[in-house]
């Protein structure tokens, strides 16, 4: 496994050319994606030096430092990504490497409002961009690890049902564990604590059962595909045929019920959904998938005060401002954006930090309030190149569990913004979920580095030259050979 | 696999162009919504963060102050000589929200007008905090603070208004009881709130109500001065002859209209004009405007300013009326000041600086320059002629019969080597006239030749002298020591 280079017809791993053409490489873009990282370590420089200046603290070296090591950091990520896999999408590590830099930016940003702070209950702000530096490197040492342990994104097809087990396990095992190991931590119950560690399993749980699916409905995709009745123009599945999405669902509703994790269980479920659509390229999973969805959330609603809360707070805010678990938060996040409008309050000028949660779920709020709607469509925007290019990926990729797994990888990234962002814009109900690669929390930044790491191996999968087959030399037809005569051995 | 890939591709850009639709919504279009929403506390904090403008008096005295603190809100107003100009200058409180010239000059104040935009971009060049621009008040310091000192000497609450005729300008603006707005600017939020519920207490006397502009007054025999001026428009001069009697009967009524004790207005059966509006009789007023009509009269009383909902100076004023007039009984009532006669001591100050003007109304006004924050005059007020409320011979008749008036009411203080020319009025109010005391008016222009100074000077409830109070014992010195102070400190 050591070697970069696996043998095997068809490798995808393979750097040697044997292209039609031998002798033209194809080429790698590896510059492209240094001179694109250099970009990004540029504006997260210069958004670090935004916000000290006007926190009114003097600008020192340090900051260059910052500044160095970050994009000291990312060279690190560059140089195993030439390694590795040098024929990956150059797009994906800046955009990932913007994100996370910013995010780093508006961690430290919110921890200079807050210092020194004492809330009611007396404890002080606890600063965690430091924290979220030492995440950030063992993220990339993760994803280093993997594009070098992984050169096949298909050996992962091998343990498909390891993966799904493992994955269900870790997506409830918090809701069922005691509290003194999985504790309720705001209404919500998906973290393990182990020692001075919280680990949210859900996040690395996402990317394993994305696998197990990707894997079993290609094992079993003609099964999908078989009709059974028509109806209204679509082709419905047979009755045995649904177990796996209706196992989906009661995996979504025991996450919904147990963890009173909203969030997790609609994006949990929305990729189960498209991986369905992919593998069988039939409408009828979706509608049926969406129905499911659509009683699942209306009996929720019916049943859990939770879910009414968010939903009466999504209606109106205002009305809710005072109440306990109310509107207030959503508030702040509006009030924030609609203060900092086209131009943004500027980085450090404004005051996200009355938004509850300013460095993790709402993150997103900080940035619209300080760079404004031209800073916020940006981000959105980076995050869709991320998106695309991830799916471009898995358009072109040759194998079938590439493509699923690819194309769930990058909808399940663009599917979360969507969840988050609706949240905090008041699209949709705020559910109470990461922003990738943005927010505080190590185990999201490790399960989404993981993520990349495979979005990369299978973008490389795709645009590495394909080792042609020798032509074997022809050889004369049997019939017109000379008859031989073997001598009987003695 | 590719087709149902670009499928979720597309749905992929939906997703983030609902997302970007949704925030052009929050950040652009309906972003005032939250902005100006009473919860949002962002625009209050940002506003505080920057430093205030001063408000000055007409000589320069700050009476709106700065000064830095080392609190969250970096900068605390401060008020001198705060109760005796509060009425103008209003308070501003983080919790209260502002008033008076605090809110009505607010975006000049703290920065964001329009007229300080070349500031604020050279200010964002250069890096220093944007400040706010000065506001330079027309108010006569010794005029304004013998006004409050001659209310609150006997503890009266009334009104002073002292206007500059040919201009416009507003001297004076007092009203009582005041209050100290320091005491609702403070950073100290249980201090406000102790403040705020003393001053609006029951039994304080409204104090935060500035009377010069937001309290209606029946306007008494004031009025007579507008009556006889719709007169002398109509052909009539300061011979003409009116009824004597004591007292007469309203027509279509029983009701009787009686003089002031019910004496005569001279030995014979008819008196002058001149005579009548020198010993102020209502008999042969209530005559004279019965004999005018309502149009006419109501006409001459929109000319003096009467039915202007939008007057402010800037700070908003209430509109002055004759009331609906519905049949002659109440045209007589109207005709001397009572009935529905509704008029707020500025309007009736602005009646009597028309008369001294020739004639001529000139727009009332508070503000006389605006000053950038390097004190240089961004925009001066010009003063500005609205209307033409009588033909110069016609002001000079009515200011030779107010001469007369003069002269017949009685009071202390009279001036000097001043000519004075003047009206008192002892407007009744509530339903029994014979239990309340009636409100003590004085409105009077000097010198009488070349008129400088015009006031209005109301006492609510007879003052100090209860139910025997008239315009002459209670209002007239006042008036006069307020004209004297102006006249004197030329």
């Amino acid at each position: 496994m050591g070697s970069p280079v696996p043998a095997g017809e068809g490798s995808p791993g393979a750097s040697v050319a044997t292209n039609t053409s031998p002798g033209l490489k194809a080429p790698t873009r590896r510059g492209t994606e240094l001179v694109m990282l250099s970009f990004a370590a540029g504006l997260v420089t210069l958004a670090l030096i935004l916000v000290e200046l006007n926190q009114e603290r003097s600008l020192s070296l340090r900051i260059l430092y910052l500044g160095l090591a970050y994009l000291g950091l990312f060279a690190c990520a560059h140089l195993a990504v030439r390694r590795w896999a040098p024929y990956a999408d150059p797009a994906i590590l800046p955009c990932v490497a913007l994100l996370n830099g910013l995010g780093l930016v508006v961690i430290h940003r919110i921890d200079l409002a807050l210092e020194g702070t004492v809330f009611p209950d007396g404890s002080t702000w606890d600063p965690v961009a430091f924290k979220q530096v030492i995440w950030t490197g063992i993220g990339l040492l993760l994803f280093a690890a993997t594009l070098k342990f992984l050169p096949d994104h298909r050996m992962l097809a091998r343990f498909g049902y390891t993966f799904g087990l493992v994955g269900l396990v870790a997506l409830l095992l918090p809701g069922v564990l005691p509290g003194f190991i999985a504790p309720t931590i705001n209404g919500a119950k998906i973290w393990l604590r182990i020692g001075p560690l919280s680990l949210q399993p859900g996040e690395f749980a996402k990317i394993l059962l994305m696998v197990f699916f990707a894997a079993f409905l290609v094992s079993k995709r003609d099964l999908f595909t078989v009709a059974g009745r028509r109806f209204l123009g679509m082709d419905l599945p047979r009755a045995r045929d649904l177990g796996p999405l209706f196992a989906a669902w009661g995996v979504t509703v025991a996450v919904m019920v147990l963890q009173k994790d909203l969030g997790s269980s609609l994006l949990f479920f929305g990729i189960v959904l498209v991986l369905l659509y992919i593998a069988t390229e039939r409408a009828a999973w979706v509608v049926l998938g969406l129905g499911l969805f659509a009683g699942g959330a209306i009996i929720a609603w019916k049943l859990f005060t939770h879910v009414q809360q968010r939903v009466a707070n999504w209606q109106d805010p205002i009305a809710r401002y005072d109440v306990i678990g109310g509107g207030y938060q959503i508030s702040q996040s509006l009030f924030g954006l609609a203060t900092g409008g086209i131009g943004g309050a500027g980085l450090g000028a404004g005051r996200p930090e009355m938004i509850p949660e300013a460095n993790t779920d709402f993150i997103t709020a900080v940035i619209g309030e300080e760079l404004g709607f031209v800073g916020f469509a940006a981000l959105l925007l980076v995050y869709m190149v991320f998106a695309l290019r991830g799916l471009r990926g898995a358009i072109s990729v040759r194998d079938s569990f590439g493509k699923l797994l690819g194309g769930g990888l990058a909808f399940a990234v663009c599917f979360q913004v969507f969840i988050v962002v609706g949240g905090v814009t008041k699209l949709i109900p705020m559910t109470g979920i990461t922003a990738p690669f943005l927010s505080y929390g190590g185990s999201s930044l490790l399960a989404n580095y993981i993520l990349v790491a495979l979005l990369l191996r299978i973008s490389a999968a795709a645009r590495a030259p394909q080792r042609i087959a020798k032509p074997k030399p022809q050889q004369p037809a049997i019939a017109d050979q000379h008859t031989v005569m073997v001598e009987r051995p003695k | 696999m590719n087709t149902p890939l670009r499928r979720v591709g597309m749905a992929m850009m939906v997703m983030i162009v609902l997302l970007l639709g949704n925030a052009t919504w929050v950040q652009v279009i309906n972003a005032d919504e939250w902005r100006k929403n009473a919860y949002n506390r962002r625009v209050l904090l940002d506003e505080y963060a920057r430093k205030r403008g001063l408000i000055t008096v007409a000589d320069g005295t700050v009476i709106a102050d700065v000064k830095e603190t080392s609190d969250r809100l970096r900068f605390l107003r401060t008020y001198n000589s705060g109760p005796a100009y509060a009425p103008v200058t209003g308070y501003l409180s983080v919790t209260y929200g502002t008033s008076g010239m605090e809110r009505a000059e607010n975006d000049l104040l703290n920065g964001s007008d329009d007229r300080l935009f070349t500031r604020r971009v050279s200010a964002l060049i250069t890096g220093r905090d944007p400040v706010g621009g000065n506001v330079q008040l027309t108010l006569n310091s010794k005029v304004q603070q013998t006004a409050y000192d001659q209310l609150t000497a006997k503890g009266f609450t009334g009104s002073v208004v002292a206007i500059k005729p040919d201009t416009g300008e507003i001297l004076a603006m007092a009203s009582t009881p005041s209050y100290d707005p320091n005491l609702l600017a403070s950073h100290d939020v249980n201090e406000q709130a102790a403040a705020w519920k003393q001053l609006t207490a029951k039994d304080a006397g409204d104090p935060l109500v500035n009377r010069a502009t937001q309290a209606l007054y029946p306007a008494g025999s004031t009025l007579k001065v507008v009556v006889a001026a719709a007169a002398l428009a109509d052909g009539k001069n300061k011979d003409t002859q009116y009824t004597a009697k004591g007292s007469i009967t309203l027509p279509g009524s029983q009701t009787p209209l009686p003089n002031f004790n019910g004496t005569p207005c001279g030995p014979g059966e008819t008196v002058s004009m001149e005579t009548a509006l020198a010993k102020s009789c209502n008999t042969a007023f209530g005559e004279m405007a019965g004999q005018l009509g309502a149009n006419k009269l109501r006409r001459q009383a929109e000319k003096f300013g009467f039915n202007d909902p939008d007057l402010a100076v800037p700070l908003a004023v209430e509109t002055s009326t004759l009331g609906p007039i519905p049949d002659d009984a109440a045209l007589y009532q109207t005709g001397i000041g009572q009935r529905d006669v509704q008029i707020t001591p500025l309007e009736n100050a602005v009646i009597a600086a028309t008369i001294a003007n020739n004639g001529k109304r000139m727009q009332p006004y508070l503000v006389s320059k605006i000053l950038g924050p390097d004190l240089k005059s961004i925009d001066d007020t010009e003063p500005d002629q609205v209307d033409t409320a009588m033909s110069t011979a016609n002001a000079n008749a009515l200011r030779d019969m107010m001469i007369q008036s003069e002269t017949n009411t009685g009071g202390e203080g009279r001036l000097q080597n001043v000519q004075v020319a003047s009206k008192t009025g002892t407007a009744e109010h509530g339903a029994d006239v014979t239990k309340n005391k009636p409100h003590a008016w004085y409105i009077a222009f000097a010198p009488a030749q070349k008129p400088e100074i015009a006031i209005a000077v109301i006492v609510e409830d007879g003052g100090d002298r209860g139910l025997g109070a008239t315009g002459g014992k209670v209002a007239a010195p006042i008036g006069r020591a307020v004209m004297n102070a102006y006249l004197a400190g030329r």
